[in-house]
């Protein structure tokens, strides 16, 4: 497919909204990293910084309606569902002003008012969890879709092919989100999958597509053409989205598995985020000072979320015993 | 203004670290994001990246120093153009991890149970119905509760292998395809694990889908969605997102199926909090029960019985007819001895209490009819009667729903025990094929009756 020129794909007032809300995630991921390491945020943390691109594209294709489900890289999809910085950021430090009131984590959110149906930690098991989402779309006739995000790593997941297999036989609508980050944790994709992502769904009759992660407006070009063939009836669709993470798996993962200069080549040459804001500089509209206004709003909601995540209280320890059963 | 670079934590059981080695020394310009120095840690060793953008001002903490305690202040970062001088280290934000420990104290009762909700001493069985009622199967029960829930109710919908077209592989949903159409009685693909999971996912979209396993054997492919997505995200979502579902299909060992198809689950599914575990033995038992299932905003594992599929009771047929989760019922009183039971041991009881009547002892037969939550309530009071427990099951031993309750009556009601509670219960062997062992496999009258016999010191 020839590269869609720009302007068709949005506007600049729209590449600038897209340029903030990858930067409003960089910056909340890189806090998150700082309070990690002061010891505020525990056990694990997997940061989305790289992959921006990927669900700021996606989710600008979408409308109210639809539902939104991922794995546990998830605080970017949150704040791209318009869910707030310190709701998530609390959460991370486990206090009572988190969007679980600090019983779920950094893996384990949801906001049933924005559509965002988790967060979950079981590799894949999004994914047919993703499928009962657009299952209900259907059954209700709502006219909504639901777009189930999951990494390379799960993609092998058998559950995977089963949701698949309902998705296409039952005509759910569904966008399959491969974020193929090159790396299942520490397992790099020639080594832990044959074949094509986007390809495998053809054998149920499932159309795949391979997008530029890297590039928020191949993205949002895709997630376009995606939507409408899913809204308008025909089943699941998947995009295999490559992109890349800049940080290990976790927190606690040093990265052995990729040379410094693979991934010193992606964050220079690569990087989503600066890659819009050229697009931007290059129409015209907006100048350097315009940006600087932008960055001090994301600082500012940043250092205020992170403010918010350490002066809320711990959960009180009655809430050990709340939220078992309704 | 300077901002102190503390020692990270870098994974989730760090506490301190080496410093290995500075890649920056001071004076040195950094972005934020560029590694500043390396430190093992107790998995790997990592990089310390800059939070910010600024000059290294002072270096704190030389290469190749040991112990270094996490969030030690192990160099300063300056602004560009300010001094090491003007950065009194006093001036520096104290380490956030103090903070945290001061905001909430741990109460040291946090592990104490919650205070049992209020209820009367006198354990209150559910009203005695009075209504209509009609001689059917339990097959016919569950089928009748599932329709009529499906007509009260447009978001309750039927899932599973075989439920439509073949009407089900033990005839349960025989008729729900035809009165309620392939939207709402769905034929599934052999996949368990999958389709469990689309159901949980159109649950937390508040659907109310009844998910049949044809076995709950089968069901071990989806014990993830049931436990870790169905049961748990109640809880991880503070509140925010519940799983109105029925997992439903016959449980325990049928007939002459072998190991990989008899086995009763009662005791898995009951560990886990989160879900509620319903183990029904009589037609009225699966129709009231099924219907609350059905209606509970929670997720229900509904454990039938092959076996009494096609055994006759009389079954209320009103439609309002409902029975109230964890509540168990006293099918037989008696004075002597309280036998526990379930599912369809709860007759298999019954026959034993009444071989025993004519010996003279008379047995109280309780049917548990919830596993979890139990009603040990009843339980306890029929053991302040009678002062002898036998539990009854089909299950293994080992940590199993006898091992429970005779845990529970040790803690509650130890005093009013005159012996042990007894446990019969299935052979801990995977089930055999030939009839003579399956047979000795599992519990029979004659097992009841010598439990009954040792419990009360009889001959």
């Amino acid at each position: 497919m020839a590269a869609p020129k720009s302007s068709n794909i949005a506007t600049p007032e729209q590449m600038m909204q897209f340029y903030k809300d990858m930067l409003l995630i960089r910056r909340f991921e890189e806090k998150a990293g700082q309070l990690y390491g002061m010891g505020l945020i525990g056990g694990f943390c997997h940061l989305y910084i790289g992959q921006e691109a990927v669900v700021t594209g996606i989710q600008s294709a979408l409308q109210p309606q639809d539902t939104i489900i991922t794995a546990y890289r998830d605080h970017g999809h949150m704040l791209a569902c318009g869910m707030e910085a310190n709701g998530v950021m609390a959460e991370l430090t486990g206090r009572i002003g988190g969007y679980s009131k600090g019983k779920g984590g950094s893996m384990h959110m949801f906001s049933r008012e924005k559509h965002f149906y988790g967060g979950h930690g079981i590799v894949g098991g999004q994914v047919p969890l993703g499928a009962g989402l657009a299952f209900a779309h259907k059954y209700r006739n709502d006219n909504g879709i639901t777009t189930a995000y999951y990494g390379d790593g799960a993609a092998n997941q058998g559950q995977v092919y089963e949701a698949y297999n309902m998705a296409a036989l039952w005509q759910l609508p569904i966008i399959f989100i491969i974020e193929n980050n090159g790396y299942s944790m520490g397992t790099s994709q020639k080594r832990h999958a044959a074949g094509d992502f986007c390809k495998r769904g053809e054998g149920f009759g499932i159309p795949g597509e391979k997008v530029d992660g890297m590039d928020v407006l191949a993205v949002r070009a895709a997630a376009l053409k995606a939507v409408e063939y899913v809204r308008g009836g025909r089943g699941p669709m998947i995009l295999e989205v490559n992109t890349y993470r800049y940080r290990g798996h976790s927190m606690s993962d040093p990265a052995r598995y990729r040379s410094k200069e693979e991934v010193e080549e992606m964050r220079e040459q690569h990087d989503p985020i600066e890659n819009i804001r050229q697009v931007i500089l290059g129409l015209g509209k907006y100048q350097e000072d315009d940006f600087k206004a932008v960055d001090k709003t994301v600082k500012d909601i940043i250092n205020t979320a992170a403010e918010f995540a350490q002066q809320s209280p711990e959960p009180d320890p009655s809430e050990l015993w709340t939220n078992v059963l309704l | 203004m300077s901002i102190q670079i503390l020692m990270p934590a870098l994974s989730p059981t760090m506490t301190e670290g080496k410093l290995s080695k500075w890649l920056k020394k001071e004076g040195d310009k950094v972005k934020a994001g560029q590694v500043i120095a390396e430190i093992e840690t107790d998995k790997a060793t990592m990089e310390v990246e800059a939070v910010d953008e600024g000059v290294i001002g002072k270096i704190l903490v030389a290469a190749g120093t040991d112990g270094v305690a996490v969030n030690t202040p192990i160099a300063i970062l300056l602004e560009e153009g300010e001094s090491t001088a003007s950065s009194a280290p006093s001036s520096a934000p104290a380490p956030a991890a103090a903070s945290t420990k001061a905001a909430a104290p741990q109460d040291s009762c946090s592990l104490r149970p919650p205070p049992a909700p209020a209820s009367p001493a006198i354990v209150q069985q559910e009203k005695t119905y009075t209504g209509p009622t009609k001689t059917m199967t339990v097959r016919e029960a569950l089928r009748d509760a599932m329709a009529e829930e499906m007509r009260r109710d447009k978001e309750v919908f039927v899932m599973g292998e075989e439920v439509a077209e073949y009407q089900g592989a033990y005839k349960v949903t025989q008729g729900l395809l035809q009165e309620f159409g392939d939207k709402r009685v769905i034929d599934t693909p052999i996949t368990e694990y999958g389709f469990a999971g689309l159901g949980v996912g159109a649950a937390f979209a508040g659907l109310k889908p009844v998910v049949e396993f044809m076995t709950w054997n089968f069901a071990m492919q989806a014990l993830d969605h049931i436990v870790s997505s169905a049961a748990k995200t109640l809880y991880m979502a503070g509140g925010q997102l519940g799983c109105p579902i029925v997992f439903r299909g016959p449980n325990g060992p049928a007939s002459r199926v072998a190991a990989q198809h008899s086995q009763c689950y009662a005791s898995w599914y009951g560990h886990i909090p989160g879900l509620k575990v319903i183990a029904p033995w009589s037609g009225e038992d699966c129709k009231g029960l099924l219907k609350a299932a059905i209606r509970d905003p929670n997720p229900v594992v509904f454990l039938e019985n092959e076996i009494m599929y096609g055994q006759s009771f009389e079954v209320p047929t009103d439609p309002d007819f409902v029975l109230p989760i964890g509540k168990a019922k006293v099918e037989r009183t008696g004075t002597d001895v309280t036998i526990t039971a379930f599912s369809r041991m709860v007759g298999v009881a019954l026959q034993a209490a009444e071989r025993l009547s004519e010996q003279g002892i008379q047995a109280e037969v309780i049917n548990l009819r919830t596993i979890r939550p139990l009603d040990t309530e009843t339980i306890s009071n029929s053991v302040k009667k009678t002062n002898r427990l036998v539990s009854v099951e089909e299950g293994w031993p080992y940590a199993g729903i006898g091992a429970e309750i005779a845990a529970i009556m040790m803690e509650s009601c130890f005093d009013d025990l005159d012996a042990p509670v007894v446990r019969v219960y299935g052979a801990d062997v995977p089930m055999p094929y030939a009839a003579n062992l399956e047979k000795l496999a599992l519990p029979q009258v004659d097992d009841i009756v010598a439990a009954v016999k040792k419990v009360s010191y009889a001959a």
